[in-house]
């Protein structure tokens, strides 16, 4: 019976939970506006307007100096602007209330390392304003979460590099946030913790949380992230839907008997890029839809098509085209 | 409340680091030297007493006089002590975890970062109190135990030497604000140099009668008022005595006024606020 009443008291708590992030995803979970930060000479972040919609995770991709951490300072009031407009749920980063619904790891995950992992939580649970009985409940749940629940009692000072990170990731949940800024998670993880990062991201997405991330580790943002900034000397060049980008950098590549002028121009028509290499050749094409297009293509100038591959080029290889061309235009 | 889940975590960081064995280990040996050394002078001074203590009472007041000035001499390193303790775990309180990042998981929470100033600040304060009594009130009970020996207003005495150590702790804490540790330490160390000198000035220039000396030493005083707090604390806590004798360590030429107190209050209050304001707006 008292199982059931739990049972039932999770459901509503859950179903609260819900209505409370439905109410906040008909706004965006962040909006900002030509932000910017100077530290004395050095701009860190020039020119910033980005909009992160909310119960997505969002990926913040740049290479190193971008602005990225200095980005997420800001959002999380750490840091404040030179200049520019920010929201976050809604509210000014500044203000503590902004900061009730948000989760945290750091980019230098350093903690108080005289507390024993446990007792870290307890101590960030309060700071969020938590009971003493929720947080019965919810530390060892999330050091479950992180694969800790065997060092509960071991102090930080002890810590593994990657237990480290860990204990820092289940810190920023302590409070089931709306939003969660996670810079660079698994820089310190081995791949086991980066499944287990993923896994979790996975599971706070299903839950509605909207997933703010910095990384270096493409191919990992690849598989998580549902949208997508790049970002380059603090502005952001460019905002993609993972799925649209990865779709529209499709290369084909095609073996052909004969590569007649003519099938270069029409190619040319369908996609950018085209490359002939004797009787092979490669094309850049904007959607999938358009592969069907080049084998008809081929079949209307007569020629004998052997092979017609679309291959997916990594996020990698896209971040890299992005970040090393200067204007927007040209891209891919 | 927030600002007292900061205030734990001070209490349980000078535990974990073991500061509180130390202090009370040390404070302990010091106070057994005090005893110790106390026990052999009165032996030896009462083997050969002077003239004038020959007589019962005269006795007497002859032993209150040594107790009076041995207690005040324990005092006077107590506060050194006292600032060397608040300045050296203040100075890194914030200035540390600035710079080692730890800061960063606490201002991000849903709480206003005053609350981590004053809530450290008010763990320091407590631990100071502790210190003070515990020090402060331990040499008194080894001479009230050896001699029956009882100083006037010790509770305003301490007090004062609590006041004294505030002072240090609002200055290390508005310097942690926006100093390294180690720049921060040289600062309240320097600040309390000034106050130092500045009292010998004053005293010695009123020894002299030389009033730009005196106004010298006032005018450091009011930089500093920490040592201030201390000639205060002694002048209450001797007898009318050892003033007379013109004890040059412990004696007042020039007696700061009680609006020094208010002065001190005032300014541990501005430098509170100022570390509270920086604080507040500095990038993290
Ligand atoms: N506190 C600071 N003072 C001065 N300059 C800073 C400060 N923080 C960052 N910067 C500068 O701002 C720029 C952006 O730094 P930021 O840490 O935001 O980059 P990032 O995109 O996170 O890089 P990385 O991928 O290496 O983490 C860099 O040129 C850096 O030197
Ligand atoms: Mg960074």
């Amino acid at each position: 019976m008292c199982l059931e009443w739990l049972q039932e008291n999770r459901h509503l708590k859950i179903n609260a939970h819900r209505k409370l992030s439905r109410k906040i995803m008909t706004q965006p979970a962040i909006s900002t506006a030509n932000l910017r930060k100077e530290y004395g000479q050095t701009v860190a972040v020039q020119d910033l307007t980005l909009t992160v919609p909310a119960g997505e995770v969002f990926g913040f991709l740049g290479p190193n100096g971008a602005g990225k951490s200095t980005t997420i300072k800001m959002l999380m009031g750490l840091v404040t602007p030179t200049a520019g407009q920010v929201s976050v749920l809604g509210q000014s980063p500044g203000r503590p209330a902004a900061r009730a619904k948000t989760g945290f790891l750091p980019e230098h995950f350093r903690f108080h390392e005289w507390l024993k992992a446990k007792e870290f939580l307890t101590v960030h649970g309060k700071l969020y304003g938590l009971a003493a009985e929720t947080l019965k409940t919810q530390v060892p749940r999330l050091l479950e979460m992180v694969s800790l629940q065997d060092s509960a009692d071991t102090r930080l000072s002890n810590f593994s590099k990657g237990m480290l990170q860990r204990i820092g990731l289940a810190q920023a949940m302590l409070n089931n946030p709306a939003l969660v800024f996670l810079d660079e998670p698994t820089s310190g993880l081995d791949p086991l913790g980066r499944r287990l990062v993923r896994d979790v991201i996975h599971r706070l997405k299903e839950e509605g949380t909207t997933i703010f991330l910095n990384s270096h580790l493409l191919s990992e943002v690849e598989k998580t992230c549902d949208r997508v900034a790049f970002i380059k000397k603090g502005r952001v060049i460019r905002t993609d839907r993972m799925s649209d980008l990865l779709n529209r950098a499709t290369e084909v590549h095609l073996r052909v008997d004969a590569a007649p002028p003519a099938l270069a121009e029409g190619l040319q028509k369908l996609g950018r890029q085209v490359q002939v290499n004797g009787n092979r050749v490669s094309l850049l094409v904007d959607s999938p839809e358009i592969v069907p297009e080049i084998a008809r293509l081929t079949m209307q100038l007569g020629l004998k098509l052997y092979e017609l591959q679309p291959g997916q080029t990594s996020l990698e290889e896209i971040f890299v085209r992005i970040i090393e061309t200067e204007a927007e235009g040209d891209l891919v | 409340m927030s600002l007292l889940t900061i205030t734990s975590l001070t209490f349980r960081e000078a535990w974990r680091k073991k500061l509180f064995w130390v202090a009370l280990g040390l404070g302990l040996a010091f106070l057994a030297l005090f005893a110790v050394g106390f026990h052999y002078v009165l032996v030896d001074i009462l083997a050969h007493p002077p003239g004038e203590a020959r007589t019962g009472p005269g006795m007497k007041i002859f032993i209150s006089q040594i107790s009076g000035i041995f207690l005040i001499l324990g005092l006077f390193a107590v506060n050194f002590l006292v600032v060397m303790m608040s300045a050296l775990t203040s100075a890194g309180a914030i200035a540390g975890e600035i710079s080692s990042h730890t800061i960063q998981t606490l201002v991000t929470k849903p709480i206003p970062r005053w609350h981590i100033v004053l809530g450290k600040w008010l763990g320091q304060s407590v631990m100071l109190v502790i210190y003070v009594i515990f020090m402060a009130g331990g040499l008194t009970l080894v001479v009230y135990f050896r001699t029956g020996y009882f100083p006037p207003n010790p509770a305003a005495g301490m007090s004062l030497l609590v006041l004294e150590g505030l002072i240090v702790l609002s200055i290390a804490t508005f310097g942690g604000t926006f100093l390294p540790t180690m720049a921060n330490g040289v600062l309240v160390f320097m600040l309390y140099g000034i106050a130092f000198a500045g009292s010998w000035v004053e005293q010695i220039g009123a020894a002299l009668k030389s009033e730009t000396a005196v106004q010298v030493g006032i005018i450091a005083s009011l930089i500093m008022p920490s040592e201030t707090m201390w000639r205060m604390a002694s002048d209450l806590m001797q007898p009318k005595l050892i003033q007379e004798a013109a004890f040059p360590l412990i004696s007042l030429y020039s007696k700061p006024s009680q609006a020094m107190i208010v002065y001190a209050v005032g300014y541990l209050l501005v430098f509170l606020m100022a570390a509270v304001y920086v604080f507040e707006r500095r990038d993290l």
